[in-house]
């Protein structure tokens, strides 16, 4: 059973330049991605890339002058904007990434409950992720950046959600704490829930993702199975592979260059001029393929 | 070549010898609620040393009074022995965690980046920053696009020690790998230390000299 799928989301946005002239800029192409049930899909790679954009579109939390275009599923049925609106906050959790999403003249306990939650629910919530009960009394400001973080899941967990989507829940955690995070995400998905993490913590979201959706300047260029990461030569796509050796376990080399703007996207390839393995062949369009498993976005990935 | 290849403390990069960093006896507390108690570390000129410690322990806190923005209850942040100064530009300067909260929501770019005066010249260009950002709004770019920003802008001659406060985590890898890689470079060239916060300790063994351990700092 499918929980989310995207066929080929696109969204835009609506800027003007020099007062009248109207642009449509467009951060994300013709996106496809699911996540079914008990499955973590992590999403992966770039900043900046639009994985936020992503998280925003499927919550319809996009800001008034985005246009979204494409096909999304929730459950089988289409997901419009009056779904979202009903479904979010309810089946729907999610975790923003800035800490800013918290109320700033709201006690953490009481904003952790929300309207629906119980006292209750939320000191076992409190007591799971280690947030002892001083914290319920303390405005957000009065927090630490893991404290603050470990509310905002715990605030996601309050009602009984079948969809989580979580963008970056781990900065500022310590590595044990950010693996007790994501633990929490494995045991949901076990009860048959879906969930898709957007991180750039790949260590952590490798242990306990099944499939990695690599994104690079607004689509996603492979899909991989955790095990992939295991080695280079495992990943199909040559910006993975990149990724994966800036990694600083595995020789943080960085490659040169920078995602492409949004407005000035190459044709064929976003990734071919940063690429070794650049030929004519990227110039052109490049569907999406499977390959060993998985899928790629690339003419040349054996 | 890449910095991080260098060999460790022989960088040979010419550090001025008074400029060492030193925690006296930091005590730090909201009312009744203590949360920094006798934290006492040194920094030798020139050394990038990292900091790692559990979540909520007060890592950020003792970042904010070494770099001057708060004051501690008790003990003291000490520069070549002295307090900080009060007046003009601060020597040691910090890189926030969340970079959203470090700039002014109602300032475009541009008037963000030179905040603190021009930033070195080959700096936009290290840090991956688009010349198109430099018009927008804050709220208009990315953490990992702000965070940058915010690394720029204090990389500068009169910096002379940098407080790292977990500034990568929002990064991608490659982008990681760029930012710090820039940043070393610039701490060799400027003889510049460094205090790197971090939870990732495999970073923290590419670009630190020394790990310090939250619970070997306080007696």
């Amino acid at each position: 059973m499918k929980i989310l799928e995207l066929n080929d989301i696109t969204v835009s946005f609506r800027m003007y330049e020099r007062r009248f002239r109207k642009r449509e800029l467009e951060v994300l192409h013709r996106l496809s991605l699911s996540v079914r049930e008990g499955e973590i899909v992590a999403v992966a790679g770039s900043s900046g890339s639009g994985k936020s954009i992503l998280a925003h579109a499927v919550l319809g939390l996009l800001p008034g002058n985005a246009v979204l275009s494409g096909e999304m599923y929730y459950m089988g049925n289409p997901l419009g904007e009056k779904d979202k609106e009903r479904l979010r906050g309810r089946e729907i959790a999610f975790i923003p990434q800035s800490v800013d999403y918290l109320d700033p003249l709201m006690k953490t306990g009481r904003q952790v409950q929300g309207t629906r939650g119980t006292k209750e629910r939320q000191r076992q919530l409190f007591q799971e992720y280690d947030l002892g009960e001083e914290a319920e009394e303390l405005y957000p400001f009065q927090l630490s950046g893991g404290m603050a973080r470990r509310a905002l899941l715990a605030a996601a967990e309050m009602e009984e959600a079948r969809l989580v989507v979580a963008d970056e829940p781990t900065p500022g955690l310590s590595r044990e704490m950010a693996r007790e995070a994501l633990g929490h995400f494995r045991a949901l998905a076990d009860k048959g829930c879906g969930v898709l993490l957007i991180s750039h913590d790949i260590d952590i979201a490798l242990a306990v993702a099944d499939k990695v959706a690599i994104f690079y300047a607004g689509t996603i260029v492979e899909t991989a199975f955790a095990k992939d990461f295991q080695g280079e030569g495992m990943l199909r796509h040559p910006y993975s592979k990149a990724f994966f050796a800036a990694l600083p376990q595995n020789g943080f080399r960085p490659t040169r260059g920078s995602q492409p703007y949004a407005g000035r996207l190459p044709d064929g390839c976003v990734f071919a001029d940063r690429c070794p393995a650049r030929s004519e062949l990227c110039a052109g369009e490049i569907p999406m393929r499977p390959l060993r498993g998985g899928e790629v976005k690339c003419v040349h990935a054996t | 070549m890449c910095p991080c290849n260098v060999e460790k403390g022989k960088r040979g990069v010419s550090v001025q010898q008074d400029e060492i960093l030193e925690a006296r006896k930091i005590s730090f507390g909201y009312r009744e609620r203590q949360i920094l108690r006798d934290v006492s570390f040194i920094i030798s000129p020139g050394e990038r040393a990292a900091l790692v410690g559990p979540s909520g322990c007060g890592k950020s806190t003792l970042a904010k009074i070494l770099a001057g923005y708060l004051k501690p209850s008790g003990g003291a942040a000490l520069w070549g022995g002295e307090p900080l100064p009060s007046g003009g530009y601060c020597p040691v300067q910090m890189i926030q965690q969340h970079p959203e909260a470090a700039v002014d929501p109602r300032w475009k770019m541009e008037r963000i980046l030179k905040e603190g005066g021009m930033p070195a010249p080959d700096v936009l260009q290290a840090m991956g920053i688009e010349r198109e950002w430099l018009t927008r709004w804050p709220s208009e770019l990315s953490g990992g696009e702000l965070q940058r920003f915010c690394i720029a802008r204090v990389l500068r001659e009169e910096t002379r020690f940098l407080i790292c406060d977990e500034i990568s985590t929002m990064l991608d890898a490659i982008t990681q790998a760029q930012v710090w890689h820039s940043l070393l470079a610039m701490s060799e060239g400027y003889g510049f230390g460094m205090l790197v916060i971090t939870h990732n300790i495999e970073l923290a063994k590419q670009v630190c000299d020394r790990i310090l351990e939250w619970k070997d700092l306080t007696s």
